[in-house]
């Protein structure tokens, strides 16, 4: 068996749509690198051809998305289907922002891994990140 | 040019550290020892919300050579710190003017109604992200995203089913739109034109502040040098044409919703008041022309004392600038008149009646702060817009404070206080402070193309929420105080026959206006855009064509170019 040597955890943080409030996403994004990931973050206004586009080109473990406009419901189905489309169905796929419960079900079948709600810690996403990208790897060796 | 607002001998003299007196130091000494080491404090340090050390007890001690009539004033004489009207609130209680605006213009005009007849005495507009970015409801970019944060108003059309029925001479509207502003205002004018309203006579507020859209509420479409010259027109139009209406409120609420400190907010909203002071001063205009109408618009969040200083040193350091720094000799110019709103930040997903003390607390800080005009939050804030029901409440929280609570019985109630001066005191010596920051980096422009203030706000706000994940502080609900169980509330979903219906509304525009009008009316607004004339006159042209928002803004995208903020590293 080759070994492979350790690489850090790859997450793009995006912001989808024309929502501009950015504080969480910057917040996530640096608590993430200081959590030891490398973290590309979009800026804002991407399409959900941008990010998975960005994605791609990344090679990223997980994709966390912010949205707190009320889009969520047209942007993400949209972000996981190009994610099957372009084989990219093993990365993570999580969402911050406002997304009201009654959403949360069926964000998740369409393929959302979680969802953090207004009040969720760095320290969470940072653990649940890890979690499930290390879980990901290990089940792939 | 002498900038006349260093700190210089007022602020410091009555703020240098304190002296206390013999018989404090004997207290301190025995009484108090003794105290602490029976029941010691509760915390290390205490600190406002935004980091400012707070004393255990504040005496005369603190305000050294403090001078009532220099420091204080009386309420509508220089400094204002007591107010900017003789009798405040006795003569007129604040402005009640919720924010709304959801769905269809129609649905929007039935809240305004609503919200009239349960007794709000102003109107606030809300438009949804499209018309906020310039994009009519047909836009690729728009799908999934009309009238979910917002009303959809693509053209005078929509406006003119918004406003139906209201009385626009009677009653003022605030109309939160910055990077379309001249559009949204155009179609407002155009409204008021059709209903016979007197331009001369009408009054109200277009947001209008495009600096702190770069800095925090990033709704830009155009570089920050294009957008100055769209602003700088619709003030001077405004001056010269709309007397009565206040054509920009410079906005600190979404740079402390950003996560900046109370003294950012407050700094960064008032420089931002500087450099659109400097713009307009550029183009001939006599600052006693256009400073009477500059309005501003801040933040009240937890911490009641911080807001309340904030909120007084507002008025004393705007005072000073307008007076000493650009030489206004009326004293109208000097007045920091503003608008408040309680901290959407601050509300919580969990436990969302808690909101409603939140809001509450909020709401008087903003009136012992002695604000013009109040929004109160909902107390679903963190789900969904405001359902009628949460709404209401929220317009009752500010009716209770205004008729029950006595605190509008008197000017400035808590003048005087040793620990209020001291803060405001502080308050003032910090933001001038940034002052000298942002002057050294070449102005408020170049300080945003640098990032100083976008990287400022973000700290702060990365220190706020470390400081709560080791609660530090504290979140009642959310990392103290939490429940298990969930009591899910009714919110305000918003579903996508918003969308067909004003995708039709629109086609159907479309086929019956005259579009050669509107071709010609949009190439004369080109054209304007490279030179520098005044583009106010061209955009009404457009709009009553019934341009629409997007048309328009792809017009000044073609001249301007778009903005693309720099990396956030």
């Amino acid at each position: 068996m080759i070994a492979v040597p350790d690489r850090r955890i790859r997450v793009l943080v995006a912001k989808p749509g024309l929502d501009g409030h950015d504080r969480g996403a910057k917040i996530v994004a640096r608590a993430l690198r200081d959590a030891g990931m490398e973290v590309i973050y979009t800026g804002l206004r991407q399409t959900p051809e941008q990010i998975v586009n960005a994605a791609l080109q990344e090679d990223v473990d997980a994709i966390g998305i912010s949205i707190l406009s009320g889009a969520h419901n047209t942007i993400l189905p949209r972000i996981s289907e190009l994610m099957r489309a372009q084989g990219l169905d093993e990365v993570l796929l999580v969402v911050g922002g406002i997304i009201p419960d009654v959403d949360i079900p069926g964000l998740k079948q369409g393929g959302v891994s979680e969802v953090f709600q207004p009040g969720a810690t760095t320290q969470e996403i940072v653990a649940y990140i890890r979690g499930h990208v290390e879980a990901a790897k290990k089940g792939e060796v | 040019m002498n900038k006349g607002h260093k700190a210089g001998n007022d602020v410091t003299t009555a703020s240098r550290d304190r002296n206390p007196s013999s018989a404090e130091r004997r207290w301190e000494g025995r009484t108090l020892k003794a105290a602490r080491e029976k029941s010691p404090e509760r915390h290390q340090t205490f600190t406002t919300l935004s980091g400012v050390p707070i004393q255990r007890l504040y005496t005369p001690a603190d305000l050294p050579g403090f001078d009532c009539a220099r420091d204080l004033g009386d309420p509508s004489e220089y400094p204002f710190a007591r107010g900017i009207h003789r009798t405040m609130y006795r003569g007129k209680v604040w402005t009640m003017r919720q924010f709304s605006g959801f769905a269809t213009p129609e649905d929007t005009n039935q809240r305004l109604h609503y919200l009239l007849a349960q007794g709000q005495t102003g109107l606030s507009i809300a438009f949804d992200l499209p018309t906020l970015m310039g994009y009519d409801v047909d836009h690729p970019l728009a799908q999934g995203e009309v009238g979910k944060c917002g009303v959809a108003v693509s053209s005078l059309a929509d406006m003119e089913t918004l406003f139906a029925g209201l009385p626009l001479e009677e009653i003022t509207t605030s109309m939160t739109i910055n990077s379309p502003a001249a559009m949204i205002w155009a179609m407002y004018l155009a409204v008021a034109e059709k209903n016979g309203a007197d331009w001369k006579k009408i009054s109200g507020t277009t947001q209008n502040d495009i600096l702190k859209e770069y800095i925090a509420q990033k709704e830009y479409i155009f570089p920050p040098r294009p957008s100055m010259r769209l602003v700088v027109d619709t003030i001077t139009f405004g001056a010269r044409q709309v007397p009565r209406w206040n054509p920009i409120s410079i906005s600190g609420y979404h740079i402390r919703e950003a996560g900046s400190t109370a003294v950012q907010e407050l700094a960064f909203t008032l420089r931002d008041g500087i450099e659109y002071v400097e713009w307009v001063l550029r183009m001939g205009m006599n600052v006693d022309e256009f400073a009477p109408r500059l309005s501003f618009f801040f933040n009240a969040h937890n911490d009641l004392f911080e807001e309340i200083a904030k909120c007084r040193a507002a008025r004393k350091i705007w005072a000073r600038v307008m007076r000493e720094r650009f030489g206004a000799a009326n004293p109208r110019s000097w007045l920091c008149r503003f608008h408040t709103q309680t901290a959407g930040c601050s509300l919580t997903a969990q436990q969302p009646y808690n909101n409603v003390i939140r809001t509450t607390l909020q709401a008087l800080a903003a009136v012992l702060g002695g604000t013009q005009s109040l929004h109160t939050n909902s107390l679903d804030e963190a789900w969904a817009l405001p359902t009628e029901q949460a709404v209401t409440l929220a317009l009752r929280t500010q009716q209770v404070l205004a008729h029950e609570s006595g605190v509008t019985n008197t000017v400035d109630p808590l003048a005087g206080s040793y620990f209020l001066e001291r803060l405001t005191l502080e308050t003032e010596r910090a933001c001038y402070e940034y002052f000298d920051k942002i002057d050294a980096l070449g102005g408020m422009v170049a300080a945003i193309e640098k990032g100083y203030p976008q990287r400022e706000i973000h700290d702060a706000a990365y220190a706020y929420q470390q400081a709560i994940e080791r609660k530090e502080k504290i979140v009642v609900g959310v990392n103290e105080f939490v429940s298990a169980e969930k009591h899910p509330i009714e919110i305000l979903t918003i579903d996508e026959s918003v969308a067909r219906h004003q995708c039709q509304k629109l086609a159907e525009l479309r086929k019956k206006r005259d579009n050669a009008r509107v071709q010609a009316t949009l190439e004369a607004l080109g054209s304007a855009a490279g030179t520098d004339e005044n583009l106010m006159p061209y955009v009404l042209e457009c709009v009553r064509a019934y341009s629409t928002v997007g048309e328009m803004c792809d017009v000044l995208r073609r001249v301007f170019g778009t903005y693309e903020e720099p990396a956030f590293r």
